[in-house]
């Protein structure tokens, strides 16, 4: 799945419309401990958190990820999405919970890992 | 064996917002040499956790940067406070991380056990009062 198909799946906003969505998503994950992340993230993965300073896009670049995904309509801090934007990081808001995006995600067979 | 190529970096105790500058400049640094795939992501991660503790639990300290034709190195030595139990420090879910930093998501205690898990070489020595010197070796073939 491309992240393009991922944003209306989760009915999401993209927070870096400058981004090109045009990127594979391989496998999901959730967790909102960065140095979980740091030991489970990978290449391809669209990840869902409830934080959003800037270490959360270093974290995701590098491990190579496809997006970030804040649940619950979530803001995300302007440097933060500054160094997103700089960095290639796709970043989207979605209004459902991280249970649901995560749901949405597994139903259309977006698998936990690679 | 002189280094085909060294960087140096300085990483500040709880400088939180500088933090992962240092590694993002370390992988731009090996993919413009050359380096790539699973041992650039292998650096990349290794860089990130040693630099998160640099800011996280040391009073300051430097990464560096060394590359050699068959090997990519990394080495932090900090200046303090030092590592009391080397053991304890090593295991998965130990952590002596701030609320500072656990409020930020740091703190699973992963940090050591990750570098471990992605380095080909990794060793560790610490002397409290006196520093904590890491050096993390990659196989680029």
């Amino acid at each position: 799945m491309l992240v393009s198909e991922l944003i209306p799946l989760i009915d999401a906003k993209n927070l870096t419309p400058d981004l090109s969505t045009d990127r594979e998503v391989t496998c999901g994950y959730v967790c909102d401990l960065l140095s979980w992340v740091m030991s489970h993230g990978d290449s391809g993965m669209a990840w869902v958190t409830v934080q959003t300073h800037m270490n959360v896009i270093a974290v995701a670049v590098l491990s190579e990820m496809a997006c970030v995904i804040l649940p619950e309509g979530i803001d995300m801090e302007a440097e933060s999405l500054q160094k997103a934007v700089s960095e290639g990081m796709v970043v989207l808001q979605s209004p459902l919970t991280a249970f649901d995006i995560c749901g949405r995600m597994a139903a259309k067979g977006v698998p936990a890992q690679n | 064996m002189e280094p085909m190529y060294t960087g140096s970096y300085q990483v500040a105790k709880d400088d939180y917002t500088s933090a992962g500058h240092a590694s993002a400049d370390i992988k731009r640094q090996l993919k413009q040499i050359g380096v790539s795939g699973d041992v650039l992501r292998r650096v990349a991660v290794a860089s990130y956790e040693v630099e998160l503790n640099l800011v996280i639990h040391s009073l300051g300290g430097e990464l560096t940067l060394n590359v050699y034709p068959d090997c990519v190195q990394l080495v932090s030595s900090d200046v303090g406070p030092g590592i009391p139990d080397l053991n304890m420090a090593m295991k998965e879910g130990y952590s002596t991380a701030s609320e500072m930093a656990r409020s930020m998501g740091f703190g699973a205690g992963m940090g050591l056990p990750n570098m471990k898990r992605n380095a080909d070489d990794f060793n560790i020595e610490s002397t409290v009062g006196v520093g904590t010197t890491i050096t993390m070796g990659f196989h680029l073939r």
